[in-house]
């Protein structure tokens, strides 16, 4: 593989950047693999990497029905960030953040991670409080958490409106100054180019059309591109969770929901980090460009349209001008939709299941992209060796029966009212 | 914006509607035996399929009444709305 430098920039400058390898092979696919990995997205070429880097398996394929990167990896708000309450949550996301800030140089491959910082706004005195519960939860877990006051939260964001006669006056608010954004393609393309030059086949336009199992036992995956044998399949396709689990029969503790986005026309910097509004569902950076990156909530009924209805972006830039006056002058410049495997405690699912061979990761709800590399890392572990990984072992499928949910939020099963 | 056939008020915007979910969920019945199974499924097990799907709406902002409503979760078409009596076959 060609290494990415400064001087393999300079050398291909003298021959116009005709002559750059390809990133990552278009291989047909073969009749058998040790391991299939459905879904080419985030979590998939980063659980095909660690499969290669850190298991030495490389006769493994990720198959992906649309092209790489075009899913919810390439559809997110790039936020990055470990601020959980819960041990097991907290323990995942923060393994997850030691990946990220060497993902560039392990990759080869600049994925302008950006730990600037996340504000969480509080709005009352009892918002204060369970900030401040959060915030100590963080740092018994060891990550950094920063309890700001109102002058503190206005020397960092002095755009939000500090004035009297709001309704939901600024109080102050809980910040992990190690979080931050970071290039979401880039992800994507880092990981392929990486898992590819392993030896990994990345087969993009190849639908999953049903599955061989016996006895238990998975024995393969048929696809629109042919039958693939495999002696392991990995389940890494987020919103088609269920869509897949309906033609292996089984039932999931997963509703698929719409979450819409938008970005603003770009303009010079007045956010440095990130900020979620406490009285509403709002979050919202400023991209490297200027553009205001921005989204809030669920458009809030069953969905697979991977495009949204007017009346949520509405509601959720109407807390945004609450927070932010000086949107009111900005034009729209997209708005678009990702569908999310919303799981019913509100975390992940990385588990082996009933089926011998057949392994599942779902349930990442809206908060998938942070969790890239720790997703794949653990999926990796719990592929290769059969067993979970004491990072995911809470993680299971069974934990909803058991009684042991991860509930962050204590929203319950209505994952729509989220 | 959805436009949903309130069976009792006609056809309104989306926004005077609430959520109410999967509508052939099934609360196992009261004074008998449930197994763990079963309390799994009514609590969070959930098909959620992309095609049609019949689920609860609540015209919140209208006459308050829960009803159901067939639609298509990948197009958003609906094909019908029923009262809470009625059945959608």
């Amino acid at each position: 593989m060609q290494k990415y430098s400064v001087f393999s920039l300079i050398k291909n400058a003298f021959t116009d950047h005709q002559n750059w390898e390809v990133a990552w092979k278009d291989p047909t696919p073969k009749s058998e693999y040790d391991i299939v990995i459905i879904g080419g997205g985030g979590h998939g070429l980063a659980t095909a990497y660690y499969l290669a880097k850190e298991h030495n398996i490389t006769n493994v394929a990720v198959i992906e029905k649309g092209w790489i990167g075009g899913g919810n990896v390439g559809r997110n708000t790039t936020i990055i960030r470990s601020n959980f309450m819960y041990d097991a949550n907290a323990r995942f996301n923060e393994f997850g953040m030691d990946l990220w800030r060497n993902l560039s140089q392990e990759l080869n491959f600049n994925v302008m991670f950006s730990p600037r910082g996340i504000i969480n706004l509080a709005h009352s005195d009892a918002q204060m409080n369970a900030y401040a519960r959060r915030g100590n939860s963080m740092r018994l877990n060891g990550i950094d958490a920063k309890l700001l006051n109102r002058d503190e939260v206005k020397k960092l964001i002095p755009m939000a409106d500090f004035s009297d006669d709001v309704r939901f006056p600024i109080f102050g608010g809980l910040m992990q100054p190690s979080a931050g954004t970071a290039r979401h393609d880039g992800v994507a393309w880092g990981y392929a180019r990486q898992a590819d030059s392993m030896g990994v086949d990345i087969i993009q336009h190849c639908e999953v059309e049903g599955f061989d199992v016996e006895g238990g036992k998975i024995k393969g995956v048929r696809t629109s591109k042919g039958n693939i044998k495999a002696k392991k399949v990995g389940l890494c396709v987020a919103g088609s969770t269920n869509i897949l689990a309906e033609k292996l029969n089984m039932t999931l503790p997963i509703e698929t929901h719409l979450l819409q986005a938008c970005v603003s026309e770009p303009v010079k910097p007045v956010l440095d980090g990130v900020v979620t509004f406490g009285a509403g569902h709002f979050y919202i950076s400023q991209s490297d460009k200027g553009e205001m990156v921005m989204g809030g909530d669920l458009d809030g009924y069953n969905s697979y349209a991977q495009r949204g209805n007017l009346p949520t972006i509405q509601h959720v830039l109407t807390g945004g001008l609450a927070l932010f006056p000086f949107l009111s002058r900005l034009k729209m410049l997209r708005t678009w939709g990702g569908i999310m495997d919303m799981s019913m405690d509100g975390s992940p699912i990385i588990d082996k299941t009933h089926i011998e061979g057949l392994y599942l990761n779902c349930g990442w709800c809206y908060g998938g992209f942070k969790s890239t590399p720790v997703s794949g890392w653990t999926f990796a572990h719990t592929i290769a060796q059969d067993r979970l990984h004491e990072l995911n072992a809470d993680l299971t499928l069974n934990r909803f029966s058991n009684g042991y949910l991860l509930d962050e939020k204590g929203l319950g099963t209505k994952t729509w009212i989220s | 914006m959805l436009h949903i056939n309130c069976p009792f008020c006609g056809l309104r915007a989306q926004k005077e509607f609430a959520y109410g979910g999967d509508a052939t969920v099934k609360r196992p019945e009261i004074n008998k035996e449930v197994s763990k199974e079963e309390w799994d499924n009514f609590v969070y097990m959930r098909k959620s399929p992309r095609g049609k799907h019949i689920e609860l709406w609540h015209h919140i902002s209208g006459c308050r009444q829960w009803f159901k409503v067939q639609r298509d979760t990948a197009t958003h078409e609906i094909f019908k709305t029923a009262k809470m009596s009625e059945e959608i076959v």
